[in-house]
């Protein structure tokens, strides 16, 4: 594949692959020379219809740190929100020769269209499209678990998997693009998942989804939980009676200190506590629970730029289904430490 | 097939006297079909080719004119879309000797003059007969009837009326339509979709929404607007049409109105009959439209509708969009899918070729009963001497591959497009004239006297 737009299409052998090439880029960000050679001359373009400074300066150190030449491109204030198409943006951007185009779109499916239409012929990667899916997002996710179950286990988490792992997703299910992405990729990985949320905030058709699905956390948390991912809710939902109100929400639903305590009581000191942000404290997450030294929320985005240097790497450097690409040995050998695992654990203690 | 004058004839316009040779009506045994006039004038084996244009039918199926009860032609308004004339070419093409446009044009086909307007441009371009869908509110607003009176009493007698696009959501305001139109014995055409369950809807909600992250449409939110209009229907006795049904629901709901004696005609779209929602997976929006595709048991399900006639036609919902309204994010494209050229192929294929219906069948659906639901006379006649002569003659051993450039209509927005597609019109007849020869457009119908005022044939 020469694109990335979903993880769902994202065979165990790519989503590896992916996982491992992120390992040998994060062993880079230790380096004191945080830079990579690999993508010198090419234009990475960071298309973005939907504010979003998180994931875009996250794709934009990525890029910069293989040497890429960046371009962001904001639909604010450009001729995007003056009713220019996104086929006319496109193909702009093909006349520039970008290599690579990042979009993040408010429309289900932008990226896809972008990828099939025959409008332009670079890479495309979603950054994150309407409700569909983020799955760079699932992907650092995924990383942040599998380190974590590696430092458990005393292994290796390169040319791992998630098998054995059980994540419960909590929260508003069927607006939210990075549940998805991690229910497929997850899934794909070998990880149990457990979806909890209100009804009226998991989709119409939930039931064909590889994962199990549950509208009481306490029930879930007893279960036994490795990972708890808490997703976003926005507070106006209550507005369209998703649910009555943000306190009923956060009783039910909500990562508060009870259970935060809970996890504790039934034994769980391994769990961890996972969040896409940003966060709304008090709501679907309290402030204990997101500050614990359980909570991975600062890795999550450290290891975003490790996993998005990856996905920009191969899928500029030819197809992902080749053999994996040999990175260029490190400057200096004080640079060269094997891995971040101790950085991770020091992450995890905070 | 090729038509060949006789020696003696005297010319193109002179005779208007065609020799159908060896056809057979409805599919059945083959027989000589002579047109003159406008009428058939005789049907029997071995007729004389005297002064007549022969056009050699062995192997062509005969059926009467097909009739669109539910036509977009977008004029006046959005001639970038579709004109009066490139539609009614299109319907020619696709075999229609008869549609229905429906009122959502700019201005709101909602008075007598635009109504007027659009009967004479269809008149003028001489095609098919092209019979104006009347709003029911005012610019389909839903708050006000329209004068559906001065539109049934004006020259384009409009019987037909509906706010397609828009539902007739206000309970009361359905229940006063229904009643009204009774007196000039209207019916009223419902697009079942209820607002509020549908804002900002997307695809069918279900399996495919759900992973697609795409707003869905709910099956119920079309079937609780048909159950309750079967039953106002009931209550004040009066006709109810429903457009291109699209759930196994509203099926059941149709069969168990129809069952209680509840005077419910229902529709169905070619494109309803074949697709799903599996295809929306590519985002691409040529299969955007509305209702949208839903799933495979909705697709049997309605075929079985059509072939037990608790589904009494196909309407096409031919609705051509400029390019540009397809050519962006599925969210900001516009619904809607041509359907004039490929609607008897799509029908071949669907309800023919699987044994469901025969071509007797076919010709009912096609045209018998949308003519007599618009009470359009003239249309959906038997194939039988003295009738007018709307008649279209179908090669159904033909396979075409569907490019949308080489089409009459300006929409390029085909859903089956590059599909190779069974069963070509190779000649209509509208008004004993071919509008359509070789499968090519001939020439459009002129009358004597164009601009004078007729009524019915």
């Amino acid at each position: 594949m020469r694109h990335l737009l979903s993880t769902q299409d994202l065979s165990l052998e790519n989503a590896i692959r992916i996982l491992d090439t992120a390992e040998e880029m994060a062993a880079v960000g230790e380096r004191e020379v945080k830079k990579l050679p690999a993508l010198r001359g090419r234009t990475v373009v960071n298309l973005f219809f939907e504010d979003s400074t998180r994931t875009r300066i996250s794709f934009e150190a990525a890029a910069k740190r293989l040497s890429a030449d960046v371009i962001n491109f904001s639909a604010k204030g450009s001729s995007v929100s003056k009713g220019e198409s996104l086929k006319d943006t496109a193909q702009t951007l093909e006349a520039m020769s970008a290599d690579a185009v990042v979009i993040r779109h408010w429309a289900s499916g932008a990226p896809a269209q972008l990828a099939t239409s025959g409008w332009i012929d670079a890479a495309v990667i979603n950054a994150g499209d309407g409700t569909h899916e983020h799955p760079t997002q699932a992907l650092l996710d995924a990383f942040t678990m599998r380190r974590h179950l590696s430092r458990l286990n005393g292994t290796d988490s390169t040319g791992s998997n998630l098998v054995g792992l059980r994540v419960a997703i909590a929260g508003d299910v069927l607006h939210s693009r990075v549940a998805r992405s991690n229910v497929w990729l997850l899934q794909t990985l070998g990880a149990e998942v457990t979806l909890v949320a209100p009804p009226t905030l998991l989709p119409v058709g939930v039931e064909h989804w590889p994962c199990a699905v549950s509208y009481d956390l306490d029930s879930v948390l007893e279960a036994g939980v490795d990972a708890i991912m808490v997703l976003r809710v926005q507070a106006e939902r209550m507005n369209d009676s998703f649910f009555p109100s943000t306190r009923e929400y956060s009783r039910r639903w909500g990562l508060d200190d009870a259970r935060l305590a809970r996890l504790d009581t039934l034994g769980m000191k391994d769990t961890i506590i996972m969040h896409p942000g940003p966060m709304n404290r008090g709501l679907e997450i309290s402030s204990a629970a997101a500050d614990s030294s359980r909570s991975t929320v600062l890795a999550q985005v450290r290891n975003g730029v490790s996993v998005r240097m990856a996905v920009l790497y191969l899928a500029l450097s030819g197809d992902l289904r080749d053999p994996p690409p040999r990175l260029p040995p490190p400057r200096t050998a004080v640079d060269n430490r094997p891995n971040t695992r101790a950085d991770e654990t020091r992450e995890n203690a905070r | 097939m090729t038509a060949q004058k006789t020696a003696d004839q005297a010319g193109p316009e002179a005779a208007a006297r065609y020799l159908i040779r060896g056809a057979s009506p409805l599919g059945k045994e083959q027989t000589d079909l002579l047109v003159q006039d406008g009428r058939i004038v005789e049907i029997g084996s071995g007729l004389s080719a005297r002064s007549a244009t022969v056009i050699d039918a062995a192997g062509l199926i005969a059926l009467p004119g097909m009739v669109d009860p539910h036509t977009h032609l977008r004029e006046p308004g959005r001639e970038d879309a579709e004109t009066v004339e490139t539609g009614s070419r299109a319907a020619a093409l696709g075999g229609y000797t008869a549609v229905h446009a429906m009122a959502n044009s700019s201005p709101v086909a909602d008075t007598a003059g635009v109504v007027e307007q659009v009967f004479s441009l269809g008149r003028d371009a001489g095609w098919v007969d092209v019979r104006p869908v009347g709003a029911v509110t005012v610019g389909l607003a839903g708050k006000q009837l329209a004068e559906l009176g001065a539109m049934a009493d004006s020259r384009a007698r409009v019987r037909i009326f509906s706010d397609d696009g828009i539902c007739v959501s206000d309970p009361v305001l359905m229940r006063r339509a229904l009643e009204y139109v009774k007196a000039f014995d209207g019916v009223i055409a419902q697009h079942a979709q209820e607002p509020r369950l549908t804002e900002g809807a997307q695809m069918n909600e279900g399996k495919v929404s759900a992973v697609l992250g795409l707003a869905g449409w709910p099956a119920v939110a079309e079937e609780s607007i048909i159950a309750r209009d079967v039953l106002l229907a009931q209550h004040v006795d009066s006709r109810l049409h429903i457009c291109h049904v699209s759930t196994a629901g509203s099926v059941e709901l149709i069969r168990w109105a129809k069952a209680r004696g509840i005077k419910v005609t229902a529709e169905v779209t070619p494109h309803h009959l074949w697709l799903t929602e599996e295809l929306v997976r590519s985002y691409n929006p040529v299969y955007k439209v509305n209702p949208p595709l839903r799933a495979e048991e909705d697709v049997a399900a309605l075929r079985a509708a059509l072939a037990d006639g608790t589904i009494d036609v196909i309407g096409t919902d031919h609705a051509p969009h400029p390019s540009e309204a397809k050519d962006c994010e599925w969210a900001q494209a516009a619904m809607g899918m041509t359907g004039l050229e490929t609607a008897l192929s799509v029908v071949q294929h669907t309800m023919i070729e699987s044994g469901l219906l025969d071509w007797e069948g076919f010709a009912r659906v096609t045209s018998v009963a949308p003519a007599r639901i618009g009470r359009l006379a003239g249309q959906g006649r038997p194939l039988a001497v003295g009738e007018p002569a709307n008649l279209v003659l179908v090669d159904p051993a033909a396979r075409w591959t569907v490019d949308p450039r080489t089409m009459a209509t300006k929409g390029l927005n085909s859903p089956f497009s590059g599909r190779v597609l069974p069963g070509a019109v190779v000649a209509t007849f509208y008004r004993g004239h071919p509008t359509v020869l070789d499968g090519k457009l001939n020439s459009p119908y002129r009358q004597a006297n164009p601009r004078g005022i007729q009524g019915e044939h």
